[in-house]
């Protein structure tokens, strides 16, 4: 007899089919005084009085609860913007600079949101792992050590041999086991590594993945000289910009398919809480790469500014010229290049335009200043 | 001491002896206590830690919406205590408050608040994210204020609690007179239809206290629990009722009366959850279903009663204790409500008609003085029928 009161918790028939008769307004006064509770809280976010941070006045109250324990995680999302690994140097014989990278998988439960523990694989304790940087032409050698409990590898995105290639039967090691990979730095851009065991799907959403730029060498491309000079990691020119690293990346914690938590580096709504600071005079360069599981896209939007792109970094002339949104797919990366000297100093958002991912944390905030120490 | 036969005629055992058997009680005490110490201390079990993260769950018993934005009582029944780390509503991370703060240990409850801007008549999905990462669901399937107890609120559900409760009960009963020259024949008739009516309800009642059962914590074990209940329910009726012999007339009429009202109680206690999690849309015709399926309950109540003359005031005693729980349910289900209480009040309404459907079907074979083929005849099977019958049509109306 009570079928009416328990359908009506999963469904939502009653209430337009009742409309025909005298209803709740009749019977039932609970919906009158219902909408007049409702209407004073059509206005502004509730607790509007609650302190105002920064990030709070952008976003109300729509955010992760909580802080991230950096410490405890062995990286911080922060630093991780402009900590390039570039290897160990070394002169070949012929010459040419060779780079020695050593790479350790390691299992490791990280701090993904506040409070929420993740088990993850990672590169060298991080996740994204590290952010390789080399310049066209140099030897690469990197050895990769597989402390996990699966067969590990790194693939990389760029030019070698099938035997270097970091997939099953070519460079996927068992547990304990140690590989060399060995090619050159080409071509020139804006690149990544994952890891190729199988299943992939798992092996990605786990956390092994990474940033692998290949800066161009200003003598290959002398009709470009000086856009390649800008983008040499270590000359005078570069030092003026503001490089920043970011893997937009997401968590499915429960293991259902679908994401739980979407980010820029990891954590959730970590720029939110801690914008990044950018000095408005210098010009800003983000090495972006999307390696979210799940979702076919992702896609970064800057707000009230511009940005010339570079799809995958492997041109010296932007590939889209004054855009405020690019779209990437799995594995799919470009620089962005942009600058607040025009405006006035202040926080400006950027995020994911799939609102379903911003809100599930891939959000943040520069902080454009003046001067920045 | 239950290794010793007890005999009431033995003169006492004598204090020392009484001691000693006292103190054997420390003997299995101790073994108990030897266990536990050694389980926690030598960690035996350590083999079977293969790694997996605890098994969590957590039940959302009560929702509240008002102009601060969203409250829920949440129920942890993980292995270990539970930290609930974040809160999505509508796949969106939301600020929340949880009180008390900190882990939630198995068993116990906290309220989370989030300052969620809800939009009136709509869906929202809330999900609830562990720091194991597990997440765990609840929907609000209609987005409407929670009832507050004001003067008027509780007027309003007091008179629809009196149209679905009390009007029916007293509709039937006001069919006492015209009943009262009924001759044997009617009489059984009458009387099984009552059981007809009563087993109808049994059988409600139970399905439904087994589906609020299964939505309430794994750690009330629901389905025991209303069957445990409706048991204890239905002996301990039964014990008070036949205290001075099988019960008659007036008394009988009134254990009928209570076991409608606790039935009338656990619907209320629906009623008004449906009103809390946003089911306000009930129509008149609805209710008028309501009070047409219940008048029986009042015909049912007044067969006992035919052949003696009860007061005026026995009569509106009846019409309360059968009606007048639905609105008290009605009034707390709309202000605390969890699936486990609304389950219990069930349960103990079921074994209350279960009661009152012995003592009817024995006044059935007493006054018919045929034995148990009394309940044959074609008089009490056609009154069986009807009841069971009349209230199955009638449920149709208020059938969603």
């Amino acid at each position: 007899m009570l079928k009416w009161a328990q359908t009506n918790l999963s469904r939502r028939r009653l209430l337009g089919g009742s409309i025909a008769t005298i209803g709740a307004s009749a019977i039932c006064s609970s919906t009158g005084s219902a909408q007049e509770a409702h209407g004073n809280h059509g206005g502004p976010a509730p607790n509007a009085d609650a302190a105002a941070s920064a990030h709070r006045s952008a976003h109300g109250a729509m955010m992760t609860v909580g802080t991230v324990d950096s410490a405890r995680n062995g990286f911080d999302p922060t630093a991780m913007l402009t900590d390039w690994y570039t290897g160990v140097v070394s002169e070949l014989p012929d010459g040419r600079k060779q780079r020695s990278f050593e790479i350790t998988v390691e299992e490791k439960e990280i701090e993904i949101a506040p409070g929420v523990m993740f088990p993850a694989w990672t590169y060298n304790g991080r996740v994204p792992g590290p952010a390789l940087r080399a310049t066209e032409g140099d030897r690469l050698k990197i050895t990769l050590k597989n402390n996990g409990s699966h067969p590990h590898s790194l693939h990389f995105h760029g030019i070698h041999s099938a035997r270097m290639d970091g997939v099953p039967g070519a460079g996927v090691i068992d547990p304990g086991e140690e590989f060399v990979y060995e090619f050159d730095a080409k071509p020139f851009g804006c690149h990544l590594y994952h890891c190729h065991a199988l299943p992939l799907t798992r092996h990605l959403h786990k956390g092994m993945y990474g940033l692998f730029v290949i800066d161009p060498d200003p003598a290959r491309h002398p009709e470009h000289a000086d856009v390649a000079q800008s983008r040499l990691l270590g000359s005078p020119e570069n030092a003026n910009w503001q490089e920043l690293a970011m893997v937009m990346n997401a968590f499915d914690t429960n293991f259902d398919g679908e994401n739980e938590f979407y980010a820029c580096n990891t954590i959730a709504h970590c720029y939110a809480k801690e914008p990044i600071r950018i000095a408005r005079e210098r010009p800003v360069r983000i090495y972006l790469v999307n390696i979210t599981e799940f979702d076919p896209i992702n896609s970064f939007h800057l707000h009230a500014n511009f940005f010339d792109y570079y799809d995958q970094g492997t041109t010296l002339t932007p590939t889209l010229k004054t855009v405020d949104l690019i779209m990437q797919c799995q594995a799919q990366r470009g620089i962005l290049e942009f600058t607040f000297k025009e405006h006035e100093p202040g926080l400006y958002m950027f995020h994911a335009h799939q609102s379903e991912f911003t809100e599930l944390g891939w959000m943040g905030m520069f902080d454009v200043r003046e001067t920045v120490s | 001491m239950m290794h010793k036969p007890v005999n009431v005629t033995q003169p006492r055992a004598p204090a020392s002896l009484r001691l000693s058997h006292w103190l054997w009680l420390l003997v299995p005490i101790a073994v108990l206590a030897m266990a536990i110490v050694w389980l926690f201390q030598a960690n035996p079990l350590q083999s079977f830690n293969n790694g997996a993260p605890p098994v969590e769950n957590l039940t959302i018993e009560r929702t509240i919406l008002d102009h601060n934005g969203l409250q829920l009582l949440v129920r942890a029944g993980g292995s270990d205590p539970m930290m609930i780390a974040q809160v999505q509503v509508d796949d969106a991370y939301w600020e929340f408050q949880q009180n008390p703060q900190g882990r939630i240990a198995r068993g116990e409850t906290a309220w989370i608040s989030l300052p969620f801007p809800w939009v009136l008549g709509e869906t929202h999905k809330v999900n609830f994210v562990t720091n194991t990462g597990a997440t765990f669901e609840h929907e609000i399937a209609v987005a409407v204020p929670t009832p507050v107890a004001t003067s008027s609120s509780l007027w309003s559900q007091a008179v629809l609690g009196a149209f679905v409760g009390i009007l029916p009960v007293a509709i039937g009963l006001m069919c006492y007179p015209a009943l009262r020259g009924a001759g044997p024949g009617t009489m059984t008739f009458l009387l099984a239809m009552t059981v007809g009516l009563l087993a109808f309800l049994l059988i409600d009642t139970l399905v439904e206290a087994l589906e609020f059962a299964a939505k309430s914590a794994a750690i009330f074990q629901g389905s025991a629990m209303v069957v445990l209940v409706t048991m204890a329910s239905f002996l301990v009726l039964m014990g008070i009722g036949r205290r001075h012999g099988t019960p008659t007339g007036l008394a009988l009429a009134t254990y009928i009366a209570l076991g409608i009202g606790l039935h009338n109680f656990g619907e209320g206690l629906a009623i008004g959850a449906a009103f809390t999690a946003g089911a306000a849309g009930l129509g008149t015709f609805l209710v008028l279903g309501f009070t047409l399926h219940n008048i029986t309950e009042g015909i049912g109540i007044a067969a006992p009663i035919l052949r003696k003359t009860p007061t005026l005031a026995a009569f509106a005693g009846l019409t309360l204790l059968a009606g007048g729980p639905a609105v008290i349910g009605i009034w707390l289900g709309s202000l605390a409500y969890a699936p486990q209480w609304t389950a219990i009040a069930l349960a103990i309404g079921a074994g209350a008609i279960a009661q009152v459907i012995i003592e009817v079907s024995a006044l059935i074979v007493r006054s018919r003085s045929a034995g148990i083929s009394a309940l044959l005849a074609p008089s009490t099977f056609g009154g069986l029928a009807a009841g069971a019958s009349f209230m199955y049509i009638t449920a149709m109306l208020v059938k969603i």
